[in-house]
């Protein structure tokens, strides 16, 4: 089972808790009703679909309640990060070489959720993807 | 024509499963007598009144609780909680007077409260419930929303072998099935 990272809650939780809710970073319009019928089609319907890298967002449903974005690579299923809904949409090209992992598969298990993990996570994300 | 006896109902509370329990090798459930209960939600500047009123502080961390005289309130969300009397306390008559913002609504009704106590209750709840709820992810007061089986349940540890467990009313049946079963495989 995946672990996801809670920005709320502020640790791994279990996949299980979570539910999918779209992409991230989509703004309504402040004035939809003047949108052309072509913007809101781009709006409201195309998603960007890649293969790599995704901003999603994601509702802790069965835990704290609350939305939040993650950067997920469709790929690997990886979570790089997670971050509360409302901050800016993280650089890609420094997530890369900073970020720690977002989900249990690279981290040790007796580091998983106690407040001072033995080691930073820094060291364990070389090599990421 | 003879008068008719004047009959006067009076509504009788019918807990879910009262009184019900089941024991199995090293640990115990029991359905927990009828409790007052309110779903709080508020903003961060409204939380000092509200802890006043309650006479328990709303605990601002994640995953994490607070008693007092038979009253607990546990974090569920960043603006959420749920507070539990069972001292016979009225907590929405209690945030009636708080004027800061806020929403309590109450849910006594909607609840059924299990404990599960004994060496292997942890064992019996991670049956159904995918969390790490070993002492040092999840200490005693640690609470969550979380699952169980099927169904979204409230994990509260109130002591080192000791668990209450809440469930919504409609899904008891399912929960205290799930739970006796994971006992007994849990014991074997
Ligand atoms: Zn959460």
């Amino acid at each position: 089972m995946l672990l996801i990272r809670c920005p709320y809650c502020e640790e791994e939780r279990p996949e299980l808790e979570f539910r999918n809710a779209g992409e991230a970073h989509i703004a309504r319009a402040a004035d939809i009703a003047a949108v052309s019928d072509e913007d809101f089609e781009k709006f409201f319907f195309i998603r960007s679909n890649p293969k790599g890298i995704i901003y999603e967002r994601w509702r802790h449903i069965h835990g704290c309640a609350r939305f939040f974005n993650a950067v997920r690579d469709t790929v690997t299923d990886k979570f790089v990060m997670t971050y509360k809904a409302g901050e800016p949409k993280p650089d890609i090209s420094k997530l890369k070489k900073e970020s720690g992992p977002a989900a249990y598969a690279n981290r040790p298990p007796d580091q998983l959720n106690v407040k001072k993990p033995a080691a930073k996570r820094a060291p364990a994300s070389k090599g990421d993807a | 024509m003879a008068k008719a006896a004047v009959k006067t109902a009076t509504a009788a509370r019918a807990p879910a499963l009262a009184g019900r329990d089941f024991s199995a090798t090293g640990v115990k459930l029991a359905v927990l007598a009828p409790a007052e209960r309110i779903s709080l939600r508020a903003p961060a500047a409204s939380v000092a009144a509200l802890s006043k009123a309650l006479g328990v502080t709303l605990p601002k961390a994640p995953k994490t609780s607070a008693s007092k005289d038979g009253r607990t309130a546990l974090w569920l969300g960043p603006d959420e909680w749920l507070v539990i009397d069972e001292a016979g306390g009225d907590p929405l008559a209690d945030c009636a007077g708080v004027k800061a913002l806020h929403s309590a609504v109450g849910v006594s009704h909607r609840n059924v409260g299990f404990s599960v106590t004994g060496p292997a209750a942890a064992a019996t709840l991670n049956a159904g419930c995918p969390q790490d709820l070993s002492l040092a992810a999840f200490p005693v007061g640690a609470c969550s929303r979380t699952i169980l089986g099927k169904i979204e349940v409230v994990i509260l540890r109130t002591a080192e072998d000791a668990f209450r467990l809440e469930c919504w009313r409609s899904f008891s049946d399912y929960a205290f099935a799930f739970l006796s079963q994971a006992a007994v495989d849990a014991a074997a």
